[in-house]
């Protein structure tokens, strides 16, 4: 599947980031900047399938404060469920 | 059911190359030098791709996300592996040697490193990458380190032009001496690089005759160990301290103790930034020893068959085409990547009528091996085979087609790598890891133009994604 980055607000607290198909460092540049433009408490579900940004958004995420909800991987898919901190 | 499969994928790509090992050793034993390549090119494979081993994200996370967990991995790595060279070099078992020094290096550094975070990985990163299926790392090495590379050492016409004269009057007398001079690599080679001087730090403390004393404390200590220290001390100070220090205040006031840090705090500090990726710092213990021990083994067969370069064997085996004119393949004896790349490229324009023999690079240095006897390619294809293995044993195989967008990503940083690596006479590792770790300044130098160059990169990408975003924002 050919790469579209696609950031949705899905409600009023909660927002998407798909980068399926991106390689670094697209995957953690965008993730980054999505959690910069949400508020505190909000919600960022991420999908992406570029196994080697899996450690640096957990690490980035951590080190900003944020909090990682829920991790799984389906299918080659990395799924991570972020609460802003 | 997707488990099983990609188990049974590595257990079939692990029986090719045994298979493939065994075939080698049937039809001479002088291939059981290949055979050592593909083995260690496999191991570096696995452990790239279990510790998220990338040259390019250790620069290129620090300055886009602020994570410091792959330039401490390498950093790590390469203080392992200066240890283990110096024990190398003490027993004369190394197959080392350092490069002309000069400000080539720097510059080439720089090219490369806006490359590598273009691309998405840098020379070793982009192959184990391969390995994950991800094809706009593929692109970035056919197109960058192999065709790019290749006809980047053998342009001439126009670019000569661009020749400092200097450099055409030195030319001049080699082209005299029956060399093929003809690109204008050629002339940079003749004409700059074989001027420059080669050192060591150990060889200059020691006037040139280095002892074991001046492996360690040269080589090993003053060149790796030392400057690797202070730059984890440098990126602990500027990245995880602070988030580190204010929980360690919080956890002092919930206690009801004063929020004071001590030094001790500040040794927790540095310690929890090296162990917060374990994965990529024991991956980082085992390359730098993976690295040493290949050293070893490859000293060990040239010392077997009496040989420096298995361009020997070649001619002992009568592949008297394979070899440059002065009897040699490109063969390195340790932890390579870009130039095996650059004969695969020749190779491949060779066979579209492209005469690659007729320049310095391949003609009279490194020689153009038919792909199933080039040393150096096969651990390239062991690396890539090797994460493969790996990716697939963790379920992290994915084939993925890039985009119009990643094609261009991929295209562009790959032949900027392709460019960065061969002035510097190697890439991220040939330049910059096994260089530094081995007492050669220039490894350093390299380094800081790498540094610059993703500097640089991560600059653009910044402003490029922060456009994007902008305009996926723009509905709602």
């Amino acid at each position: 599947m050919a790469a579209e980055m696609k950031f949705e607000k899905t409600s009023d607290t909660t927002y998407s980031l798909d980068v399926c198909g991106y390689v670094c460092p697209h995957p953690q540049m965008y993730c980054k900047k999505s959690l910069q433009k949400m508020e505190e408490g909000d919600i960022l579900s991420l999908i992406f399938d570029n196994p080697s940004s899996k450690e640096t958004i957990i690490q980035m995420v951590e080190a900003q404060g944020d909090e990682i909800l829920e991790e799984k991987i389906e299918g080659g898919k990395i799924y991570l469920e972020i609460e802003k901190g | 059911m997707e488990e099983k499969r990609n188990t049974m994928w590595a257990y079939v790509i692990t029986g090719a190359l045994i298979l493939i090992t065994l075939i080698y050793a049937s039809v001479d034993v002088y291939y059981m030098y290949l055979a050592v390549y593909i083995w260690f090119g496999f191991a570096y494979g696995l452990m790239l791709q279990y510790g998220r081993f990338c040259f390019a994200s250790a620069s290129r996370d620090l300055f886009a996300a602020g994570v410091p967990r792959m330039a401490v991995g390498i950093l790590v790595a390469l203080m392992f592996f200066s240890v283990v060279e110096a024990v190398l070099e003490s027993v004369h078992m190394s197959t080392f040697h350092p490069a002309p020094f000069g400000i080539h290096m720097l510059i080439a550094g720089c090219i490369f490193g806006v490359g590598m975070v273009l691309s998405g990985g840098c020379a070793s990163g982009s192959l184990y990458k391969v390995g994950e299926g991800n094809m706009t790392s593929l692109l970035a090495v056919i197109f960058g380190l192999c065709l790019g590379q290749a006809i980047f050492v053998d342009v001439g016409g126009v670019f000569l032009k661009l020749v400092p004269e200097a450099w055409m009057d030195k030319a001049a007398q080699y082209k005299a001496a029956g060399f093929p001079i003809t690109s204008w690599f050629d002339h940079y080679l003749v004409g700059y690089v074989w001027h420059k001087p080669q050192f060591t730090v150990a060889s200059l403390l020691s006037g040139g005759d280095p002892k074991a004393v001046h492996f360690f404390l040269g080589n090993a200590l003053i060149n790796a160990i030392l400057p690797a220290l202070l730059i984890l001390l440098i990126i602990y100070y500027f990245y995880p301290r602070k988030v580190f220090m204010k929980k360690k205040k919080k956890a002092l006031k919930k206690a009801g103790k004063d929020p004071v840090t001590t030094f001790s705090d500040e040794l927790a500090g540095i310690w929890a930034m090296i162990t917060a990726s374990k994965r990529t710092s024991i991956m980082g213990i085992l390359v730098g020893l993976t690295a040493g021990l290949h050293i070893l083994t490859m000293a060990g067969m040239q010392n077997k068959f009496g040989v420096k370069n298995f361009g020997e064997l070649l001619l002992r085996m009568g592949h008297t085409a394979d070899v440059s004119m002065k009897g040699t393949v490109f063969d390195p004896g340790y932890w390579y990547i870009t130039s095996q790349e650059g004969q695969l490229g020749a190779w491949i324009l060779e066979k579209f009528g492209w005469n690659m023999h007729d320049n310095m690079f391949f003609g009279y240095v490194n020689g153009l091996p038919e792909l199933w006897r080039n040393p150096a390619l096969w651990m390239s294809i062991g690396i890539i085979f090797g994460a493969m293995v790996m990716a697939r044993l963790n379920n992290e195989f994915k084939f993925k087609v890039p985009s119009p967008e990643l094609i261009m990503w991929g295209f562009s940083g790959g032949l900027l790598m392709g460019a960065g690596s061969r002035p510097s006479l190697g890439c991220n590792i040939g330049a910059f890891f096994i260089r530094a770790a081995g007492g050669d300044p220039n490894g350093w130098v390299y380094g800081t133009g790498m540094v610059i160059g993703a500097f640089i990169g991560v600059s653009f990408l910044n402003w490029f994604t922060e456009r994007r975003m902008q305009k996926q924002m723009a509905d709602f």
